[in-house]
């Protein structure tokens, strides 16, 4: 829910010029043999150099009863190979005087290192190794399911909003399979095998599923070999079918309640949105985008202006719209009410705003603010390995290329005031939304019966 | 070649065992009014970034109105000069500025991210000025975002970490300026009069530094500089210090609370920026729980047993004595099972101190990775403002890692026995009733 991939577009175009960077052939990619897609871009303001390996494969590919075994996975990863004792990767990671670990989303999950530019060769050999040697005990996977169910309480089971969003996509979605958590559900977790995260691995771990993206201090043909010695002798794997699941239509207003301890009501509101497939056509990708900017890209767009600090209906709210993805998109906005409001309250004066724009339009001076702000921001992201090389390869994992950029910058400098208009006239009906409330309970309701002493 | 790559020079120090150890070219002066300037140039990328830190933090809060602090940084930009809020808020879209910063216990901080061509720098260095030199508190404004404080702070006090961190705060530190913490009646009492004088205090040329980097020269960052300090208020208010930490008595604090973990937070008043210990107990800790994923804390919380997602421990170094804290959360009725690993652990660290391969591991790791922490102009300004804020010597960056190649076993240990004492530590546990209850066949109230 960012306006990362809108920024990404403009930016890159306009920048040209006024960077000093080798912008023309900067990054290099190739492929290997066995379908291993390799990106380079080199950077060299310091001895720096971040490795990473995405792989094409996320909690939208689990199966209904095996929800979170992609991110368990992830965990596992960090286990031992038939080469390298348990806890080896990070030991050595950290001798080099590096940091690493890991992301799973609902499209993909990567793994990265950043360390000394000259030990580049060294963590290249590191994920290779992990990519086909994995090996963990039942013993490792019966310690780590526990540490992977303290992670859910930590960040959803005794986290409200984390409980309202969870509700949120399985409200919106009945379907398609973004409609599961990407940590699990408890239930799932409960019952999840060492062999479910063995077939997993085996499954979906394989050179021509992955991409490996590398940004810093390093000579991309170098680079190259050191990649092509590592993971070259690697046999490509037969991956399974994946099918494009369709959300079905839906036929209107759905709605969850989340009853838990909290002071503050809040309610998010998320309609059926495009995702952008076709570069050239799918202009409404890019002006929904323009316009989920236009009430929330900046202290001074409409929803803090006018909600927020105008009207004071909400003590803080928001909107979001991404876009980008394999799956299912979603134009999200959120808010709690002030004192002496409710979520009634917040959720006309969220939708006023989106009435507004669509009888009045937007201004010009809107348009252009969104615009300069993205193209700042594409240059500030340069500051930072670990965002460019983010950009990058989760461009790659879902599909498209950095080298797509070129086309979306064009199309999104496109962008029009009544192409803006247009698309807040045809994307808001209640017809395809799904809103859910947090209902906040006291903490004292909530409180068991025993007695709780001192320990 | 671009800049900042020739001042991160490695440099082979073979007789040391140092393999490499990283520089940065600190240009330091002070304006004409007296405010201190750290620069750092690099024009690898267009982009600048101003910082300046006032001794305007949360420590410096009046008894009884904790939060005037960060309400005055947070009404800064809700009004300067002739600008109310949404025009500050356009203009700083427009030009793509990014205004940033935060209130700590010791500073307040007001950063500027601005594109570094003459159109966009311009513009962005006037309208921070106004922001910092003019800001005009309008009591509407100050009335709102009091309510929103409020709001915010009922809400946080719902949640089982932020009633653990505040009576952590509370307990190690007592009556001492940094164990202050808001309150809604100390939010209330707080008037336009207070803020006014707080800026006017507190935000002025004696207590600011001022950290530059990126792409500009010398002659431009001394003129920023001056344009920066010429408008700061002038009062002087250098008697209000922060007093030294009295060491707390041991305590135990258990707080009923329906979530399914406890949190978990022991600790006691730690180290100071400029502590004579600071190496072997920041060093130190990296074995014991700083390290990541390869600290003593971990491999028995998290690896061996399963206990927790997140276990940790660190000195936060402030002017007067910040935190040592070990934090973990695990389900309720396990909580007995992980307060007695971590004190097993930190009771065994202490006795014995790291092992040989432990201390060279962290050294390796400190030294080996030092540029790391210094590769973007956004991590340099955390480190040049940090000195140039505490006023640390201008090579502590160079001298830091080999401090660290020159520490042994015995002065980690001798460190960790004389600071870290179990007499005047802390333990916070709150929450966790959820899952005690469930465990016990009970049924959950809320179900």
């Amino acid at each position: 829910m960012t306006l990362r991939h809108l920024s990404k577009g403009l930016l890159l175009a306009l920048s040209i010029g006024c960077i000093s960077l080798p912008v023309s052939a900067n990054p290099f990619e190739t492929t290997l043999d066995n379908g291993l897609k390799v990106i380079v871009k080199e950077d060299r303001r310091a001895p720096s150099v971040v490795n990473m390996v995405w792989y094409r494969v996320g909690s939208m590919d689990e199966i209904d009863g095996a929800s979170g075994v992609a991110h368990v996975l992830e965990h596992l990863m960090f286990k031992g190979t038939e080469n390298f004792a348990s806890g080896e990767f990070n030991k050595r990671v950290a001798a080099m005087g590096g940091r690493d670990n890991a992301f799973t989303s609902r499209d993909y999950t990567a793994y990265f290192q950043q360390v000394p530019s000259e030990r580049i060769g060294d963590v290249i050999g590191l994920e290779a190794d992990r990519m086909r040697h994995l090996s963990f005990s039942d013993d490792e996977f019966s310690k780590e399911i526990e540490v992977v169910k303290e992670e859910r309480r930590l960040r959803t089971d005794d986290k409200p909003r984390s409980l309202v969003f969870e509700q949120l996509m399985a409200t919106a979605f009945v379907a398609h399979p973004y409609r599961r958590p990407i940590i699990g559900w408890m239930t799932d977790l409960e019952q999840m095998r060492a062999d479910d995260a063995r077939a997993w691995y085996r499954t979906w771990y394989a050179p021509n599923n992955a991409v490996v993206v590398i940004v810093g201090d390093v000579d991309h043909e170098n680079v190259f070999k050191q990649v092509q010695a590592a993971f070259g002798g690697f046999q490509p794997e037969t991956l399974p079918e994946r099918r494009a699941i369709i959300e079905p239509e839906q036929k209107g207003p759905r709605n969850a309640v989340v009853r838990a301890p909290a002071e503050l009501p809040y309610v998010a509101m998320a309609w059926r949105a495009p995702t952008l497939k076709d570069l050239d056509k799918d202009t409404d990708v890019y002006a929904l985008q323009v316009l989920a900017a236009v009430l929330d890209g900046h202290d001074g767009a409409r929803i803090p202006r006018n909600v927020v600090r105008g009207s004071q209906v909400a003590v803080s709210a928001g909107a979001g719209y991404d876009g980008t993805g394999r799956g299912e998109s979603l134009f999200i906005v959120d808010g709690s009410p002030s004192r002496g409001k409710t979520v009634d309250d917040v959720q006309k004066s969220l939708l006023a705003e989106i009435a507004k724009i669509r009888e009045e339009g937007v201004s010009e001076a809107e348009l252009r603010r969104v615009k300069a702000q993205a193209i700042a921001g594409q240059i500030y992201e340069k500051d930072s390995l670990m965002g460019q090389a983010t950009e990058i390869g989760s461009l790659a994992a879902i599909g498209m290329s950095w080298q797509d950029e070129d086309l979306m910058i064009e199309k999104l400098r496109a962008v029009t005031a009544d192409q803006v208009q247009d698309v807040a006239r045809r994307y808001f009906s209640d017809e395809t939304l799904s809103v859910a409330v947090l209902e906040p309970v006291s903490i004292e309701a909530t409180a068991p019966t025993a007695s709780a002493g001192h320990h | 070649m671009s800049l900042l790559r020739t001042v991160l020079v490695v440099v082979l120090c073979g007789w040391l065992g140092l393999p490499a150890q990283a520089a940065v070219d600190i240009q330091h002066w002070t304006t004409s009014q007296g405010a201190r300037v750290y620069f750092v140039a690099s024009d690898a990328l267009p982009i600048l970034d101003l910082q300046v830190d006032f001794a305007a933090g949360s420590a410096f809060d009046p008894a009884g109105k904790s939060s005037l602090a960060s309400l005055t940084r947070r009404l800064l930009d809700t009004g300067a000069g002739d600008l109310d809020e949404n025009a500050i808020a356009d203009r700083l879209a427009d030009i793509g500025a990014q205004l940033g910063g935060g209130v700590g216990e010791d500073r307040a901080s007001v950063s500027l991210r601005t594109l570094s061509g003459d159109e966009e720098r311009t513009a962005a260095v006037a309208l921070f000025n106004t922001i910092l030199q003019r800001p005009t508190f309008p009591e509407a404004v100050l009335v709102r975002e009091k309510s929103r404080e409020v709001a915010d702070l009922q809400e946080s006090l719902t949640q089982p970490g932020v009633i653990a961190s505040r009576r952590f705060t509370e307990s190690i530190y007592g009556s001492h300026p940094y164990g202050a913490v808001a309150t809604q009646a100390s939010i209330s009492a707080i008037s336009r009069d207070d803020v006014v004088r707080f800026h006017r205090n507190h935000y002025t040329v004696g207590r600011a530094s001022i950290a530059i980097i990126g792409d500009v020269s010398r002659a431009e960052a001394e003129r920023i500089a001056e344009s920066i300090a010429a408008g700061l208020p002038q009062g002087d208010d250098g008697a209000d210090t922060i007093p030294p930490v009295p060491l707390p008595d041991a305590a135990r604090v258990r707080v009923p609370h329906p979530s399914a973990q406890a949190h978990v937070l022991i600790g006691m008043p730690g180290i100071t920026r400029e502590d004579p210990d600071y190496y072997p107990l920041v060093i130190g800790n990296y074995v014991l729980g700083g390290g990541g994923f390869v600290s003593r804390l971990m491999k028995e919380v998290r690896e061996q047993r399963g206990f927790a997602y997140s276990v940790y421990s660190y000195f936060s170094p402030q002017k007067e004595a910040g935190p040592f804290q070990i934090g973990l959360q695990t389900k309720g009725s396990q909580v007995g099972a992980a307060l007695e690993v971590v004190d097993h652990t930190l009771r065994e660290f202490i006795e014995k101190g790291p092992t040989e391969e432990e201390l060279a591991a962290a050294r390796d790791y400190t030294i080996n990775g030092f540029g790391l922490r210094l590769d973007s102009n956004r991590k340099m300004l955390g480190y040049v403002s940090m000195i140039g804020f505490y006023e640390l010597p201008l090579d502590w960056l160079e001298q830091y890692p080999k401090k660290v190649a020159a520490l042994t076993v015995a002065e980690v240990q001798d460190a960790f026995r004389r600071r870290v004492l179990p007499a005047h530590m802390v333990s916070i546990v709150v929450g966790g009733d959820g899952d005690t209850a469930h465990a016990a066949g009970q049924p959950a109230a809320s179900q």
